[in-house]
């Protein structure tokens, strides 16, 4: 099952004729994505590299194949529209992989997207029932499947049962089938690189991965650490969750809350940034202590009150995972 | 990005919100003349001068001086251009002053029962609920932070529409619970409005008047006369995303106020932060970055910087990064932390080896000489340590970090 996204799900790429867009698309064709086609406006008609179809809008897109995913490489001026002609064209899944988009633009489109879905008080409810919104500035998400190929291109992918959109390496990433432990851990962070690190360290720990969604550094974005968490709990392909935050605003001390009460499942968590200098914005832009909440130290005692197995070094996400799932 | 305070003044005159009389003096021959002109018909002239830094705590540093007289401007002026500005929130060399601000000075209405008619009005993003807010206090004229710390209630927050904006009722409503009352209540109530606006308008992420005031009957110039709402201080920083459609922000960048490692370093796409450390890093990815300085503290050692060289650095990039770090005299090492994803390591790797090659030392030789870890994993790991390994005559402090924890603890080690 996994969170999101499965072989299944049909993908296009926004900004495909970018540099960017171009080179992404070829990754994750090479992964294994089911990638039907890309968006560029003016270029409709056209095809790319690959052969896949070009439309200039994704309801042309969504009508002529199906389309229910989409991946964001348009630049920050025109993403915050891309995402909601995406949302609007009724594609399930919006993952905006684009950095530098203005917080202004976000917060309009946030709340369209939050008027397109039913959003209610109660966090036990997923707030995302119609359109989920991945990002931005974010490396994207992925549902691990099997080695199959060589990943050397579209007719020879890595996998034929997984599914990858954006920007990370898949062949870090392990299946439950060749997991020596035969469980999957569920990640969901707002950094990047960090992410691969983590995946690493638990395939290295013979842990496969369930689903992995990174949702970006960004102030205002589309889901956070709760949505996400909430998925990997109802998933039954999920055995465990590692989250991995950083300092700046509170999601990391509500999700706190929200773990403590709604989460059985074993969970375990890094915060990067204890050692960042306040006031000072640490690369994303969301990176910035400000109130007492900001500060990694807040979010540790926080998740640490909730039962979170903690990672106290970024080299230990993996050994806090099995400590967590009493594997160690 | 942050403005000096003058620029913030035109910027709420230009929204249509009153600010006193002011120019901007770069010497001390522009000065009296200044006082003249932000002080005409006053009939006691009166005018505040001010250093124009972007640093607090100019108040106590003796940076803010009230003059009467067009000689005393002067002296103030000169002061303020000839000695560098000392408090907490400078370097400890403190921060040289080229922009002085002189204003009108305004005489600020009493308030019944006790205390002046100075208020605080801001605009910034609340993420937790991914709105703009409004924030409001009838304690005005002091640090913020401390009204939150002592008198939580004294700070009204509302919610501004994202589509809508603020709405004039609320504008009203807020007025009134400050204590606005007739001509005041309708002013203040449109200056929030105008300063909502504006927020949006310019892509702020903080938009501050602190004080808003009422000014008195005194006479003061500039406002035009007694009972009118007025800002006299104002606080913005931008989205720095959001520069690409305000060129005139932009150009308000004052230079001498960047730390010039972080401007060239932004010029090349690296997102670079000093700290105080000996441990210079190099890492792609913000998180890594930062989880990089965490694990180096972890091992006993302090991080001379922060430095991001994003997902797609090319070549030149890193070797600019190499340069930067290195011209921080403290940095005893280097260590550098990559998890190929879209950055391939071959490519860091070729970075690393041009770096050394054209590095020139002080004494004229060409080559690292600090020790430096370089840990390489992920995307084309294995032609990127292999480059590695066959450029070892180039790199002869170079060490593998296996892992986090070893290139941790290696660098550590070899600084210590």
């Amino acid at each position: 099952m996994a969170i999101l996204i499965t072989k299944d799900t049909r993908v296009i790429c926004q900004g495909i004729t970018g540099a960017f867009g171009a080179s992404h698309t070829r990754g994750c064709l090479h992964y294994g994505s089911q990638i039907v086609g890309g968006v560029t406006p003016g270029k409709g008609g056209t095809k790319d590299e690959n052969g896949l179809p070009i439309f200039d809008t994704v309801h042309q897109a969504v009508k002529a194949t199906g389309a229910n995913a989409t991946m964001i490489f348009v630049p920050p001026p025109f993403a915050g529209d891309a995402i909601l002609e995406a949302a609007c064209a009724g594609i399930k899944v919006v993952c905006a992989i684009t950095e530098g988009i203005p917080v202004q633009d976000m917060i309009t489109a946030r709340a369209q997207l939050d008027s397109l879905n039913t959003r209610s008080e109660d966090v036990s409810q997923n707030p995302w029932d119609k359109v989920v919104l991945i990002g931005p500035n974010c490396p994207g998400v992925i549902t691990p499947g099997p080695k199959t190929g060589g990943g050397t291109g579209p007719k020879d992918p890595y996998t034929n049962a997984g599914c990858k959109i954006g920007i990370m390496p898949g062949y870090i990433h392990t299946h439950i089938s060749e997991a020596k432990r035969g469980k999957s851990v569920g990640i969901v962070s707002r950094s990047g690189t960090l992410t691969y690190e983590a995946v690493w360290q638990t395939s290295r720990m013979g842990l496969a991965q369930s689903t992995c969604v990174g949702i970006g550094g960004d102030p205002v974005r589309g889901v956070n650490h709760i949505d996400v968490i909430r998925m990997l709990e109802a998933d039954p392909d999920t055995h465990a969750i590692l989250m991995i935050g950083e300092i700046g605003g509170s999601d990391e001390i509500e999700t706190a809350a929200y773990i403590k009460k709604h989460v059985k499942k074993p969970v375990a968590a890094f915060i990067a940034g204890r050692t960042a200098p306040p006031g000072r914005r640490m690369g994303h832009a969301g990176a910035i202590i400000g109130g007492a909440d900001d500060t990694a130290d807040a979010k540790i005692a926080a998740l640490k009150a909730a039962g979170v197995s903690m990672a106290m070094s970024p080299a230990d996400m993996g050994s806090a995972m099995l400590a967590a799932m009493k594997l160690s | 990005m942050k403005i000096h305070e003058y620029q913030a003044r035109d910027l709420l005159a230009q929204y249509g919100i009153p600010v006193p009389a002011g120019q901007m003096v770069t010497s001390v021959e522009q000065a009296a003349q200044a006082f003249k002109a932000v002080t005409a018909g006053m009939e006691a002239p009166l005018a505040v001068v001010k250093a124009q830094v972007h640093a607090g705590g100019r108040g106590k540093a003796g940076f803010v001086k009230l003059v009467k007289t067009p000689q005393d401007a002067e002296t103030a002026v000169r002061f303020m251009l000839t000695h560098r500005m000392v408090s907490p929130q400078t370097p400890p060399e403190g921060l040289e002053v080229t922009k002085v601000l002189i204003a009108a000075g305004v005489d600020i209405a009493d308030r019944a029962g006790g205390g002046k008619e100075e208020f605080y009005l801001a605009v910034t993003t609340d993420r937790r609920t991914r709105r703009n807010i409004l924030i409001a206090s009838r304690e005005g004229g002091v640090d913020i932070e401390h009204v939150a710390a002592t008198k939580p209630d004294a700070i009204i927050k509302e919610p501004i529409h994202p589509i809508a904006g603020l709405q004039a009722f609320q504008g009203r409503d807020i007025a009134a619970r400050l204590g606005f009352t007739g001509r005041g209540l309708s002013q203040a109530a449109d200056i929030m409005q105008r300063l909502a606006r504006l927020f949006v308008e310019k892509d702020c992420t903080l938009a501050e008047i602190n004080p808003l005031i009422i000014t008195s009957g005194g006479g003061a110039g500039g406002a035009g006369g007694a009972g009118v709402v007025t800002a006299i201080d104002a606080k913005f920083s931008f989205d720095e995303n959001g520069l690409f459609r305000h060129k005139d922000l932009a150009a308000l960048a004052d230079p001498a106020e960047q730390n010039a490692a972080e401007a060239r370093a932004h010029k090349f796409g690296l997102s670079y932060v000093a700290l105080d450390g000996n441990i210079g890093c190099l890492v792609n990815g913000a998180g890594l970055a930062m989880a990089t300085m965490d694990i180096i503290k972890l091992h006993g050692g302090e991080p001379a910087n922060f430095l991001d060289v994003g997902g797609s650095a090319t070549e030149e990039a890193v070797t600019e990064a190499f340069s930067i770090i290195l011209s921080d005299a403290r940095v005893k090492g280097v260590l550098v932390n990559i998890f190929g994803g879209i950055m391939r390591c071959d490519v860091i790797a070729q970075g690393i080896i041009n770096a050394a090659s054209n590095f020139k030392n002080a004494d004229g030789s060409t080559g690292f000489k600090v020790p430096l870890v370089v840990r390489l994993e992920g995307t084309n790991v294995d032609a990127g340590r292999k480059l590695l390994e066959q450029s070892r005559g180039k790199l002869p402090t170079l060490q593998a970090g296996a892992d986090l924890t070893d290139a941790a603890s290696k660098v550590c080690a070899a600084v210590n």
